[in-house]
């Protein structure tokens, strides 16, 4: 790989799904290995488990765990309101999920090396068969209530109010299209930002090692600024985490909108 | 030309894309605040249709770093 020659450091390495234990398990010709990314997302469902159960004592007076918890419920049931409306309300489990358990795992992959001495933070979210799998239950709820709803009055989704008789076929095929691309712009988005701030990150981190072994002199030339750069971008990075998992549920509360009430 | 060198310089060109992304967040956010100060009442109930714009503008810049990212490892 011509990319990877000019440090040692691999910055492509991180996102290898590699069994836990070592040895590849082989069930019937399919490889179903207890990976790391399996168990990042057993993780990232135990510390949300852990968080959700601490905050939900209903004390009538919350404390600040409890308060946090609310903070979150009422975020996701006040953005799905304020798009779906009241029939909204239905929709609050599924985007709630949703939207902490992307939180969760974006932010937990976000860890540093160490942490945990010798175990390697892994992404869930950096890889295209999660986001994807997710994004296509999104996009299948929102069919699913669509056609369950409307039956195929669904269709008229795609002719907008008032559009000449003559224009119909071409406006048809155009919101077909956009309707037809949102799983993978969905999926896609989310995979795309934190496999690029990774790798980003792990470029600076290899910027700041070859720095090191080279030499004092490029230690206050390179080093330095990097390391001081890969702070702000860790940062940066943070806030990336709770966009994109906002986003997520903001565009999957908007599509739910599109289906409940039809424009 | 060399096809590996000629994947370099296209990759190279694709990260001009990324560039010109964040030109439109960074056009998203600028008019979301002028639109904002000029009617701070009306601006919070906004704020979902201010990451919907981000997002569009974010997604098209992702998409140079996808074509940045094939043409580096895969193709």
């Amino acid at each position: 790989m011509a990319a990877a020659e000019g440090s040692k450091i691999d910055p492509m390495h991180q996102f290898l799904i590699e069994p836990v234990a070592g040895s590849h398990w082989v069930v019937g010709g399919y490889d179903l290995s207890f990976t790391n990314s399996a168990l990042w997302m057993v993780v990232t469902l135990a510390s949300l488990a852990a968080f959700m159960i601490g905050g939900m004592k209903r004390e009538l007076v919350p404390g600040r765990w409890q308060a946090a918890v609310e903070g979150f419920t009422g975020f996701v049931s006040a953005m799905l309101v304020s798009n779906v409306g009241p029939a909204g309300k239905r929709f609050i489990p599924y985007v709630f999920s949703l939207f902490m358990f992307i939180l969760f795992a974006n932010i937990l992959g976000l860890l540093p090396f160490g942490v945990v001495p010798g175990v390697h933070p892994f992404t869930v979210t950096s890889h295209l068969t999660v986001t994807g799998v997710l994004a296509i239950i999104s996009f299948a709820i929102v069919l699913i209530v669509g056609f369950g709803k409307h039956g195929f009055h669904f269709f008229s989704l795609f002719v907008p109010h008032g559009t000449p008789v003559v224009m119909i076929p071409l406006i048809f095929v155009v919101e077909l299209m956009s309707f037809l691309v949102r799983p993978f712009s969905l999926g896609l988005r989310l995979f795309v930002a934190m496999t690029a701030g990774h790798i980003l990150l792990k470029v600076l981190a290899a910027f700041v090692i070859n720095g090191i072994n080279m030499g004092p002199g490029y230690v206050a030339l390179v080093s330095l600024p990097s390391f001081a750069l890969m702070v702000g971008i860790t940062l940066l990075e943070l806030l990336v985490a709770g966009i994109q998992a906002y986003v997520f549920a903001l565009l999957t509360s908007v599509y739910l909108n599109d289906a409940v009430n039809l424009h | 030309m060399d096809v590996d060198a000629a994947k370099m310089i296209g990759a190279g060109l694709a990260a001009i894309g990324m560039g010109l992304a964040s030109l439109g967040v960074g056009n998203v956010f600028a008019k979301f605040l002028e639109g904002a100060l000029r009617n701070p009442g009306a601006a919070d109930s906004q704020q979902g249709r201010l990451f919907i714009g981000f997002a569009g503008a974010e997604l098209l810049g992702l998409l140079a770093f996808v074509t940045m990212i094939i043409l580096v490892f895969v193709a």
